[in-house]
């Protein structure tokens, strides 16, 4: 057990106490978390900044508003609606589709427009928010995500993730939802999580919960070596959420839409250890780099380029 | 360095609490185990009378602390009369009147005692004040004659003492002993004679009565000795065989002339004296010798001195902190996952009545029950809080019929599912209905486990009586819980359960490593 802590700890793997002890607590200020755990602040910053998210169609904050969802979404044949402090993915809605007063779902579900405004009640009640306090809705533009991915994602939209340290970005993956996952972007209910190769933004091999593999299992697709487009022009909008949010250390969302291009769908003060694990490499050694350096880095050129240099993955 | 603070505070915590804890339990000597058991006599004091319609005052002699023993847990119980407590002659003098005494009174006057260590075997005493007995005539010329006699034949105070007392058990008395004893020659009356003669003298001396605590005895009666004050204090002697060897059974009660009762107004009085001998737990030693007396210092920051009432929820309330401990240990190093941060505490509380088995038991059926209910609820789309309402209603009502069949089935368990906290059972089905909606059935139930253990654990170490004792009776010792909570708030290794999950990355590697240069 020691020797595996210890191995572990050589690997430089970091686990939850340290991320919350050494990174979030000491490098992300308090009073700087609801600019993240509020979808609405984070689009609001985010667009101040020049960077691209997905348009908001309708942002409902109170119960009596519920009824008039009929008119926000009557322009639309397909959206998405999340609350604004939900984690983990929990209480988002993608609609793909509509018709005779049905709504289709991402993952094949149809529902009535009561059922949608029994599900904004419940998001307005809170139960999907981190403390359980009175949360809001947000309708928004449903992603289309770009063709490079159409092989490689079933049901839902995947998405990069990519933990910033101080402004650098340190390591990524991409998300990429399967049939076990029910179309979610979420590691433990079985997407598939691929690393990324800083330098060049080519997936490296991915794992399936705890198994390696290099072929989608429902498209049969290769995951590995795919290309992300624009991928410097991910590093750079991930290098500047720092200056966004002044958080420290965190985890940027990022999506790659057909039409708009790279848009940010959201930030986490507190990003999962998984990454890790589709990386087959730990965060510590990068880390720790990154602050020994961190002085010389000064311009947003300069971070993404050490990103790029400095990172080359281990498998 | 921000660490530097922390381990400060954390080890200044730590002395606070670790000094306290060693004063406590070595210099004020209390009890660090809960077996310790002193043995405790409990005394019962009758009185009844006729009343006669017109106020009724009984006087009586309350027992108080002495060298050898310990009064505990004193009470009066006497419906209706007005209590007046004085000082008389050394003693503490309690009256208590009725301004109408009709038909058969009762008055009780109850208390414990317990023996302590003697700290002191020649106690000094200030010097008494000698007052000379009232004597006239005969009875005058008698003391005088005894005194004269005596005084011959000794040498000091004590011996004088030891020698009127032989007169007085002689066989047969002499005349001169006769007078003074008159027809009541019982060992009260020689006590008090004897002290008289000394004061004569100008001696110090009194008369002091008592009881022996025996195992278990009605009608007990009463026992007395002589006190005479040599040098510096009181040394005794017993009335019959003049020996200053006084049973350690023998518990002093009142001193001087006085009868223990003195009733004015009222007819038939009857005095009868109950002895009781039973085990209490050695927190009572403490509660007399060590704390509760203020002995000058002001040290009374003590829970024994709170109503029992609340020294009971105290108890339980104490081990909270010990329970949430053992949780920050199995969230923060073992890393197990619970629904509600310190839901697992409160359900472990719970178990307390439950026990164990039962409660979780109880617990799973409640919950599962709930869990049904609420997918029910779903279908009728109510919103959250009267949806929450609903669900505590059907949780008291699933608790009422499972108290009710249990009752009809004779398992006297079921019945404390009643104490589960119903908002937490309440809680605890919305967030698993949540989660498995949103995380699945595997997560639901993985997380509800979790935190079952995690309950289960707290609760088998919360009920360990030392604990309850040792918090109880050294509540600073949560300083030093505190100081380990704060310690583990600053734990960034890894938690035991992330150790499997992360071994996967060593896996990978040690693969990529194999495989060699096939990466471009």
């Amino acid at each position: 057990m020691f020797v595996l802590a210890r191995r572990l700890k050589e690997a430089g793997i970091l686990g939850i106490n340290g991320r919350n002890a050494l990174y979030q607590l000491i490098y992300n200020e308090r009073k700087n978390y609801p600019l993240v755990d509020d979808k609405v602040l984070s689009k609001q910053i985010a667009q101040k900044m020049g960077l691209a998210v997905p348009p908001l169609y309708g942002l409902i904050e109170d119960p009596h508003q519920v009824d008039g969802i009929d008119k926000i979404i009557a322009p639309y044949q397909d959206f998405v609606i999340k609350p604004a402090q939900g984690s983990g993915g929990d209480g988002i809605l993608v609609v793909v589709g509509r018709g005779h007063g049905l709504y289709r779902l991402a993952n094949g579900k149809l529902m009535d427009i009561d059922d949608i405004r029994f599900h904004l009640h419940n998001i307005l009640s809170g139960i999907y928010s981190l403390g359980g306090q009175d949360d809001k809705a947000l309708i928004e533009y449903r992603v289309k995500f770009d063709p490079v991915f159409e092989t490689i994602a079933y049901q839902g939209v995947p998405d990069v993730r990519i933990i910033v340290f101080l402004g650098v970005p340190v390591m990524s993956m991409v998300r990429l939802p399967t049939r076990m996952s029910g179309g979610r972007a979420n590691l433990h209910q079985g997407c598939i999580g691929a690393g990324v190769d800083m330098a060049t933004g080519k997936t490296l091999s991915a794992v399936l919960k705890n198994a390696i593999i290099d072929e989608h299992p429902d498209t049969g697709a290769p995951v590995r070596g795919v290309q992300i487009p624009n991928w410097e022009k991910l590093l750079e909008i991930a290098a500047q959420s720092f200056e966004m949010t002044k958080l420290g250390y965190q985890g940027i969302d990022l999506v790659l839409d057909r039409e708009r291009g790279p848009l940010m769908l959201e930030l986490n003060a507190r990003p999962g250890l998984n990454i890790q694990i589709a990386n087959g490499e730990g965060l510590n050694h990068r880390l720790e780099k990154i602050k020994a350096n961190i002085d010389k880095l000064k311009s947003l050129a300069d971070r993404v380029t050490f990103a790029r240099e400095n990172f080359p993955p281990k498998i | 360095m921000k660490n530097r603070h922390l381990y400060i505070l954390a080890a200044v915590l730590f002395l606070i609490g670790i000094g306290g804890f060693l004063y406590k339990a070595f210099v004020k000597d209390l009890p660090i185990l809960p077996e310790q058991i002193v043995k405790v006599w409990n005394v019962e004091l009758q009185v009844t009378f006729e009343g006669t319609g017109k106020p009724a005052k009984v006087h009586l002699f309350a027992a108080g602390n002495t060298r050898r023993f310990t009064v505990i847990d004193q009470s009066f119980i006497a419906g209706g009369y007005g209590m007046l407590s004085s000082l008389k002659g050394g003693n503490r003098q309690v009256t208590l009147s009725t301004r109408n005494a009709t038909g058969k009174q009762a008055v009780f006057y109850r208390f414990t005692v317990h023996a302590t260590e003697a700290r002191d075997n020649n106690p000094t005493a200030p010097k008494p004040s000698i007052e000379r007995p009232n004597w006239t005539g005969a009875k005058l010329a008698a003391a005088q004659a005894i005194l004269a006699d005596a005084h011959r034949k000794s040498s000091d105070p004590l011996t004088l003492a030891a020698e009127i007392l032989q007169r007085f058990n002689a066989n047969p008395l002499s005349d001169n002993a006769k007078v003074l004893l008159g027809k009541n020659r019982i060992s009260g009356t020689k006590a008090r004679v004897a002290a008289g003669i000394l004061r004569l003298a100008g001696i110090g001396a009194r008369a002091v009565h008592g009881i022996k605590l025996v195992e278990r005895q009605r009608k007990v009666q009463t026992v007395h000795w002589l006190e005479v004050y040599v040098g510096q204090g009181w040394r005794s002697l017993l009335t019959e065989s003049a020996s200053p060897d006084i049973p350690d059974t023998y518990f002093p009660w009142w001193r001087g002339e006085s009868p223990l009762v003195h009733l004015e107004g009222g007819d038939r009085r009857r005095t009868e004296i109950a002895i009781n001998a039973g085990a209490e737990k050695a927190l009572f030693a403490a509660l007399s010798s060590g704390l509760s007396q203020d002995d000058g210092k002001g040290f009374r920051f003590s829970l024994l001195d709170l109503p029992l009432s609340t020294q009971h929820v105290y108890r339980i309330l104490l081990t909270i902190p010990l329970g949430v401990l053992v949780l920050v240990f199995l969230r923060n190093i073992i890393g197990i996952r619970t629904f509600g941060t310190f839901m697992p505490v409160l359900i472990a509380l719970a178990f307390r009545e439950t026990q164990i088995l039962w409660g979780v038991f109880l617990f799973s059926l409640v919950v599962a029950i709930g869990l049904g209910i609420r997918v029910y609820m779903e279908r009728l789309k109510l919103l959250l809080v009267p949806r929450l309402a609903a669900v505590v209603i059907v949780i008291v009502l699933t608790m009422l019929s499972i108290s009710i069949v249990s009752n009809l089935l004779n398992l006297p368990r079921g019945l404390s599912v009643s104490l589960f906290p119903m908002v937490i059972l309440t809680m605890t089905v919305e967030r698993m209905s949540v989660v498995w909606d949103e995380r699945g059935g595997g997560e639901a139930l993985k997380q509800g486990i979790g935190s079952l253990m995690v309950a289960a654990v707290c609760h088998l170490i919360m009920i360990n009586p030392y604990g309850e004792h040792l918090f109880f009776i050294f509540p600073e010792v949560l300083l030093i819980v505190l100081a380990g909570v704060l310690l583990l708030g600053r734990y960034s290794g890894y938690r035991l359960l992330d150790l499997p999950r992360f071994k996967a990355i060593l896996d990978r590697q040690a693969k990529a490593r194999a495989a060699g240069p096939d990466r471009g």
